[in-house]
């Protein structure tokens, strides 16, 4: 690995002692080594490299989180249990449904919000700090306080009442299958677009003044130098960007396990929250690992095409 | 207010793809799109701090009106006392930030430590281990959690029952189960290992020549130049443990054992009490907020310095 040959190649003076010495000096550097790095090691072994392990073997067996009897092999059939149940279907078709809406508002709306801040003007410090303040709130609090919020009679619609002079009435956005999505992805936008705010900002702040000033005097307008500048120069924060916002989102869990539940009529429960329901409520650890493999598959496609679709094509 | 009069950071700050003199009505109009974005980040947190000092009817009677965003009317603290009779929500906060300490705190020595191995020191393996911490980057939380509640049921624990050392199984309903497995963190180490890969190495040569063993050169040489990889750390595995909900939900049974966040099921039970419950989502936010308040600066560079990850 070219890290290590680095770090090798750096440490000449130490070749240069005698022979004897050097090789003591050697086998405690490599001891002290291990020994410091093992806390971390083990840690990382037992509470996530077994586990993985353990989501796919026990997603093969009919293992309980509490039971008399020990788990035994049943080959396919939580996966064929799976395939037939139609909770598990709307959960994968909720789940896509949350990430296409959310992944790319959230991004855009992001970069937006990047560019407004990456100017100079005075202030831009006050304002970057208060669109980042929902990100600081927890997601439990924010779906708390939407939850109120969404009320037939709470705020929301009564600022949509006001705001449309009483041509819009709202409606029960929780209690009802087509809004109950749409209410939780926008709240999940207002909520976490200022993390992606401030890289995209870092990663606006790479490209270089000097090519600005170039397309400037080529006579660029300002949506030339967007498409000619800041886009090309912003691919790797793009990849970074699509990449976590696409895993958050496949991830929805809080949201629906305060606000709603999974319903109204299983219209916004998701893979993660069926794996908990599953694998805590009713203690089926081995169908909800099955999910949970599910779940893995999944990320590790999307996040693989992603990579592959925004590459380096030089 | 302090946030907005020094100027931004210099790192922040470069005014791409601006007009140089813009004129008035224009400036006035970017201010003005600002401010509404200000307003549409702001208006719910503001109704929860407002909503928490009003009684549920009025809550819901001011609703319409701009009063729905002001304290007036019957303010008190009373909806706050609700909070605390209750649900424990002083030994829910007390949970929290014992956790939350605990967590940073030994998180960022093991993790340090470990990322200063792999940086500084050559063993066999190395590469292999930094190799394997990094891909475990790509996987969430969420995939091995259901699989991991299986397996905390089942690790050992060494107890002391009446003078005699006791091997005892199963890690739910505890202390431990809530910051072990978080500890160490895959992220956390890179972000040290990249840190200290910008610390000069002629520096702990030196301490090397005066004799200073690997610790002391972790302790008194690196570790005092990391002070940003420091900050960056804490804020970033801070945050997750003070919001902790989808763990401790499902191995936590004991009340006394519980942190902040699995506290709001205490209001959805029977009737609820908004007034109450925005008392509750008040207090479990006020901490972190001013937290960032103080530091945003740092927290908002630790969320850019994330973003290398890619």
């Amino acid at each position: 690995m070219s890290i290590q040959t680095a770090a090798t190649a750096a440490e000449p003076t130490i070749q240069a002692k005698a022979g004897a010495t050097t090789t003591r000096a050697h086998r405690h550097e490599a001891r002290s080594g291990i020994l410091m790095v093992a806390p971390a090691v083990v840690l990382l072994l037992v509470f996530f490299f077994i586990p993985v392990v353990l989501c796919f073997l026990l997603a093969f067996t009919n293992a309980r989180l509490i039971s008399p009897t020990p788990a035994h092999l049943t080959g396919l059939d939580n996966f064929t249990r799976l395939f037939r149940d139609p909770v598990f279907w709307a959960s994968l078709r909720n789940t896509f449904y949350f990430a296409v809406v959310v992944v790319p508002l959230q991004s855009g709306f992001a970069l937006l919000l990047a560019l407004l801040i990456n100017v100079r003007m005075r202030g831009t410090n006050f304002f970057r700090t208060m669109y980042f303040i929902p990100v600081v709130t927890s997601i439990v609090v924010v779906s708390i306080l939407w939850r109120f919020m969404y009320q037939p009679h709470g705020l929301i619609n009564s600022i949509l009442q006001t705001a449309s002079f009483n041509v819009v009435q709202g409606t029960d956005w929780l209690n009802n299958t087509a809004s109950a999505m749409p209410a939780i992805m926008f709240m999940s936008i207002w909520q976490a677009v200022g993390f992606h705010m401030v890289i995209w900002l870092s990663g606006l702040q790479t490209i270089p003044e000097e090519r600005y000033e170039a397309a400037e005097l080529d006579g660029a307008n300002t949506w030339e130098k967007f498409r000619y500048v800041t886009w090309p120069g912003l691919r790797a924060t793009r990849t970074f960007i699509l990449v976590t916002i696409t895993i958050a989102a496949l991830s929805l869990f809080a949201q629906i396990n305060v606000m709603t539940d999974g319903g109204p009529l299983n219209s916004t429960t998701t893979m993660v929250y069926q794996a908990v329901r599953t694998g805590y409520r009713q203690q089926e650890t081995a169908y909800a690992s099955a999910i949970s493999l599910i779940f893995f598959a999944l990320v590790l496609a999307v996040s693989l095409v992603q990579r592959y679709l925004t590459r380096d094509k030089d | 207010m302090a946030i907005d009069t020094t100027a931004a950071a210099p790192a922040v700050t470069s005014a791409h793809g601006r007009p140089r003199h813009e004129t008035g009505w224009r400036r006035a109009g970017g201010y003005a799109g600002r401010l509404v974005l200000v307003v549409f980040f702001a208006f719910p947190i503001v109704f929860m701090f407002v909503s928490s000092l009003k009684p549920d009817d009025q809550i819901f009677g001011d609703i319409s009106s701009i009063k729905a965003f002001l304290p007036v009317g019957h303010v008190s603290l009373d909806n706050y006392a609700t909070v605390f009779d209750t649900v424990p929500a002083g030994r829910f906060l007390l949970n929290s930030i014992g956790l939350s300490v605990v967590t940073v705190a030994l998180g960022l020595f093991v993790n340090s430590v470990a990322a200063f191995a792999l940086s500084r020191m050559r063993w066999k393996g190395s590469g292999i281990v930094l190799a394997a911490i990094i891909a475990t980057l790509v996987v969430p939380f969420e995939t091995f959690a259901l699989p991991l509640v299986w397996w905390v049921n089942k690790l050992p624990w060494l107890t002391v029952r009446g003078g005699v050392p006791l091997w005892e199984f199963g890690w739910l309903d505890t202390y431990r189960v809530q910051f072990v497995p978080f500890i160490a963190n895959a992220f956390a180490i890179y972000l040290f290992y990249s840190y200290f890969q910008s610390i000069p190495k002629d520096l702990d040569e030196a301490a090397r020549v005066d004799g200073a063993g690997w610790f002391r050169i972790y302790r008194s040489v690196v570790m005092p130049l990391s002070g940003p990889a420091i900050a960056t750390v804490s804020i970033l595995t801070f945050l997750p443990a003070w919001n902790q909900y989808l763990w401790p939900l499902m191995v936590i049974q004991s009340e006394q054992l519980r942190p902040v966040m699995v506290g709001v099921s205490y209001f959805f039970q029977l009737k609820v009490q908004w007034g109450a419950m925005m008392a509750y989502s008040t207090l479990i936010t006020i901490p972190v907020l001013v937290l960032f308040l103080c530091f945003q600066r740092a927290f908002i560079g630790s969320i850019a310095a994330s973003g290398v990850k890619g």
